[in-house]
């Protein structure tokens, strides 16, 4: 997701939607300097923090340290496979020389400010993991807390040693004092330390003496757990007398409970309650399966007077006539595009189509509600920890303090796990309420549930039109139709919704005359980020469109781009080590249906280049190999950088080849992986090579930035296979060959 | 609800539950196996593998009267050599992201290696295409697979 920057977080918990609707979208331009000067600890305090290891001696807010000599490090952010369990520990690991197999994590409690998001807002007023912020919000809060905690120990050693505190070193986990030959390991001085008062200053290292942080590979610390069936997610904790639920959900998106029969529900076997709640009706059974079967037996009256009653086919055509309207907000203006392509002689006109997208997390969307009377306790995987708290605490009537958040590692999530109305935690926090908190109570969603459930990737509609005058002077104008993610949520408002239009080409090239405008359709459905969010359709007709330009100029896509990239130093390097890498200057080795096809773009502060090679046979499309590059500033953990590449790549493809949720009549045509086609392993390209470029910046966002050039990159490749265009998704072969002919 | 009998990971389970339930709320719900996966109940993410007689099987769709009299093995029993060679291959790539097909994905591979103790790159993709990994993590997932075969070509008898 790419708000980066939250005005007001506070208000966000206390104001109505109406109140805050003033409050802006800021795009943050620099990570660093955000406000990261907020000290994460106060000197002279100590005290430990709600969730981690609490006996252990050494407890400050990011990093406790036991008797062991086992180091746990807080994560403020969710684990959703992007790797933060690692990265965050590598950035203490490095201040505080420790060795890395004393390094342990855990997720921090809900608590604003100490562990809130600094790139959502400079004061931390709210915690939360998105916009591929985490290791860049972090990373000069978690070095100071390294390199506090080493200040702490070298101290206590000094005082134990009666030597300077000049003359101690630490590394791999020792604190020595050579002329002395004294030594002690960090659990034995930890207690020691725990008493001194926090220094308010501390020297951080040179990043030229890093001995951890992008030097190869460190070992996952969440690997083992994971391979051996160990990790807990949210359905798997078992509570004492905890019964299960699932929810009854309008069959169309904002339909509402008219009356119910829970009757035929209440005689299976296992259930043990049927209560209305405000998204539907709960079946409440013994285990999953009673619930399941009693929700098939439920007989519930919709009231569809308000739901969303159109398909995507009506849609569409309501979005082409926006496209062709006069009403549209100016998102991006430079120079004279009309003009400029009034004079051009070289003209293309094009309409991108891009379908709703579910985000399909492997696990499907659960959490675990306990209600007492004066406290509420959730478990999931949570991505917005604090709204989420306070959500809960509405649902059940407490205060936002009363409700523990205890953020377990989460399935997947792709942005799906974060929204303003924690929507499955709000409906375990009610189905609680409405039984009464008689037994703790696990919401499972179903994967039908999930792939029909809505928080979609927009339907979107661009049209474009671009050309390039006789002196090569490019002009560009695109109008995108497409709804709102922001709107009616806190961060909505009455402008261009930065994240319908983010990562624009007035944005991404040196282009002298373009001009960028958005149309805001009003729709049922609802939308949310999908991993790197506009960016996911903005980078695809861009790069698309500039292939089609340098083929009309006649240039070598590459050339062509970096003619237009001259005030874009980091796109520039990384196409050019992508190129290099793939070999792009060679003849291409390819024969019959093979292409090859190109594609460059920044999304979170990171800039990826990515070379696909596809091989055609008939209508069908095979990614052979992907060279990617990427600039993510230091690359804190280098491997799972590449991991993170690798797996925006197969996330994107999925997109890019099957991905579509389309709606007849309101209701959404696919429920399951049998229609709602992901990505398998015979489908995966068997090469993905990932090139990291050198860097001395702070680190800048992974989870999210391999995917958006992905599929734009084969779209070029398939066009040098075929000479047919691709320009809606996903990619059909067979339908773009006959519109091409027509 | 009647009585079901299984074995599970070498021990005997008694167990009250419709024999229609599947084995994998069988084993989740009712014997607090949760390493088994669910993640889509149709047999088309591969999320709830378990091996029946050492037979990789979608647990999701099998009904519990179904594994009655067999042997059930679960990511939290894998003890086989195949099994060991591909743990700690995965970890030692570092395979996962955020872990959830995992499971399944590793008791597919186990199976595999254990009746084809080669693979090629298509053995590999005939055996695991059922596993869905929405991570992607499939590069190393491969890489994980060949590294186990050859680490089982290179263990002692
Ligand atoms: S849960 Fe059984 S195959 Fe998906
Ligand atoms: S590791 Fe996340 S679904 Fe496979």
């Amino acid at each position: 997701m790419d708000f980066r920057r939250i005005e007001d977080p506070a208000a966000l918990l206390r104001g109505t939607p109406a109140e805050l609707s003033r409050r802006q979208f800021v795009k943050l331009t620099a990570l660093a300097g955000s406000g990261l000067t907020l000290g994460l600890v106060v000197p002279g305090c100590s005290k430990p923090a709600a969730t981690g290891d609490t006996s252990a001696p050494f407890a400050m807010p990011f990093v406790h340290i036991a008797p062991d000599s086992t180091v746990t490090v807080l994560s403020k952010h969710l684990e959703a496979g992007q790797g933060v369990w690692t990265g965050l520990p590598a950035i203490v690991a490095e201040e505080l020389d420790a060795s890395w197999s004393q390094m342990r994590v855990a997720s921090a409690p809900a608590e604003v400010p100490t562990y809130g998001n600094l790139a959502f807002d400079p004061k931390g007023r709210m915690q939360g993991t998105g916009g591929s912020t985490s290791v860049a919000n972090s990373w000069l809060q978690l070095r100071r807390a390294g390199a506090t905690a080493r200040a702490m120990l070298v101290q206590a050693a000094a005082a134990q040693w009666d030597v300077s505190a000049d003359e101690i070193t630490v590394a791999q986990g020792v604190v020595s004092h050579a002329s002395s030959r004294r030594k002690a390991s960090f659990g034995e001085l930890a207690s020691a330390a725990a008493q001194l008062s926090v220094p308010a200053e501390v020297t951080l290292k040179d990043p030229a003496q890093f001995t951890l942080i992008g030097k190869g590979r460190l070992p996952r610390l969440d690997s083992r757990d994971k391979s051996f069936g160990r990790e807990r997610y949210a359905i798997d904790v078992m509570l004492p007398g905890m019964v299960t639920a699932v929810v009854m959900r309008p069959p169309r998106f904002g339909g509402k409970v008219a009356s119910f029969d829970a009757s035929a529900a209440k005689a299976i076997p296992g259930v043990v309650d049927v209560v209305e709640i405000p998204r539907g009706v709960a079946v409440v059974g013994r285990d999953l399966w009673s619930a399941k079967k009693g929700r098939e037996a439920l007989k519930v009256t919709w009231d569809e007077s308000a739901a969303e009653k159109r398909g995507t086919a009506e849609l569409l055509t309501h979005y082409r006539q926006l496209a062709g309207g006069s009403e549209a907000l100016t998102a991006a203006q430079r120079g004279d595009a009309n003009g400029t392509l009034a004079r051009a002689h070289k003209l293309i006109h094009a309409d991108f189509e891009f379908p709703y997208l579910a985000h399909a997390p492997m696990e499907p969307l659960t959490a675990v509600c306990r209600l007492r009377a004066d406290s509420c306790e959730i478990w999931a995987g949570c991505q917005f920890q604090t709204v989420d708290q306070v959500n809960a605490a509405k649902m059940t009537g407490l205060r936002a303090h009363q409700v523990k958040i205890n953020t377990l590692a989460a399935g997947g999530s792709f942005g799906r796990r974060a929204n303003f109305e924690s929507d499955y935690i709000a409906e375990v926090a009610s189905i609680a309420k409405a039984t009464g908190g008689r037994y703790p109570v696990r919401l499972v969603w179903t994967r039908e549930d999930d792939i029909t459930g809505g928080r979609y990737r927009p339907l979107n509609l661009h049209r474009i039109d671009a050309g390039i005058g006789s002196d090569g002077r490019v002009a560009y104008r695109q109008r995108v139709v497409g709804q709102s993610i922001l709107a009616g949520s806190p961060l909505g408002g009455n402008g261009v919704d930065a994240t319908a239009v983010e990562g624009n080409a007035a944005d991404e090239y040196d282009l002298e005359d373009v001009s960028i405008t958005w149309s805001k359709p009003e729709v049922g459905i609802p939308v949310l980020w999908w991993r790197s969010v506009g960016h996911t359709h903005m980078a695809f007709s861009k790069e698309v469109i500039i292939d089609e330009l340098a083929e009309a100029a006649g240039q070598d896509p590459v050339a062509f781009r970096l003619r237009l990239l001259g005030k874009h130093p980091r796109h520039s390097a990384v196409l050019r080590l992508a190129a290099e890498k793939a070999g792009w200057n060679q003849p291409f080795a390819g024969g019959k249906g093979r292409g090859r096809g190109v594609a460059v773009h920044e999304s979170f502060g990171s800039v990826v280049a990515q070379v696909a090679e596809v091989t055609v046979s008939g209508d069908d499309i095979r990614v052979d190999r992907v060279v990617c590059a990427v600039d993510c500033g230091i690359a804190v953990t280098p491997d799972v950088v590449v991991a993170q590449m690798q797996s925006g790549i197969g996330y994107g493809l999925s997109a890019a080849l099957w991905g579509e949720i389309t709606l007849t009549g309101g209701r959404v045509d696919q429920s399951n992986f049998d229609r709602y086609r992901v990505m398998r392993i015979n489908e995966m390209p068997k090469l993905v090579e990932v090139h990291i470029l050198p860097s001395t910046s702070s680190p800048s966002g992974v989870g999210e930035p391999g995917t958006p050039p992905i599929a734009p990159a084969v779209a070029n490749a398939v066009r040098m296979a075929t000479g047919v265009r691709i320009r809606r998704l996903p990619f059909d072969l067979a339908a773009a060959r006959k519109e091409q002919k027509a | 609800m009647s009585s079901v009998r299984l074995t599970i990971n070498g021990q005997a389970r008694e167990l009250d539950v419709d024999p229609e339930m599947p084995l994998l709320w069988a084993l989740r719900d009712h014997l607090a196996l949760t390493g088994t996966k669910f993640g889509c109940g149709m047999s088309l993410c591969g999320a709830c593998t378990v091996h029946i007689d050492g037979q990789p099987t979608r647990s999701c769709i099998t009904p519990v009267a179904a594994a009655s009299g067999r042997q059930v093995t679960t990511i939290e029993g894998l003890s086989t050599p195949a099994g060991r060679a591909v743990q700690t291959a995965w970890v030692d790539l570092d395979v996962p992201q955020c872990g959830y097909c995992q499971s399944g994905q590793i008791m597919s591979a186990a199976a595999l290696l254990a009746s084809n103790p080669h693979p090629t790159d298509a053995d590999i993709d005939g055996a695991m295409a059922g596993n869905i990994c929405r991570c992607a993590t499939y590069v190393r997932i491969r890489s994980a697979i060949h590294k186990a075969a050859d680490a089982l070509a290179a263990a002692p008898e």
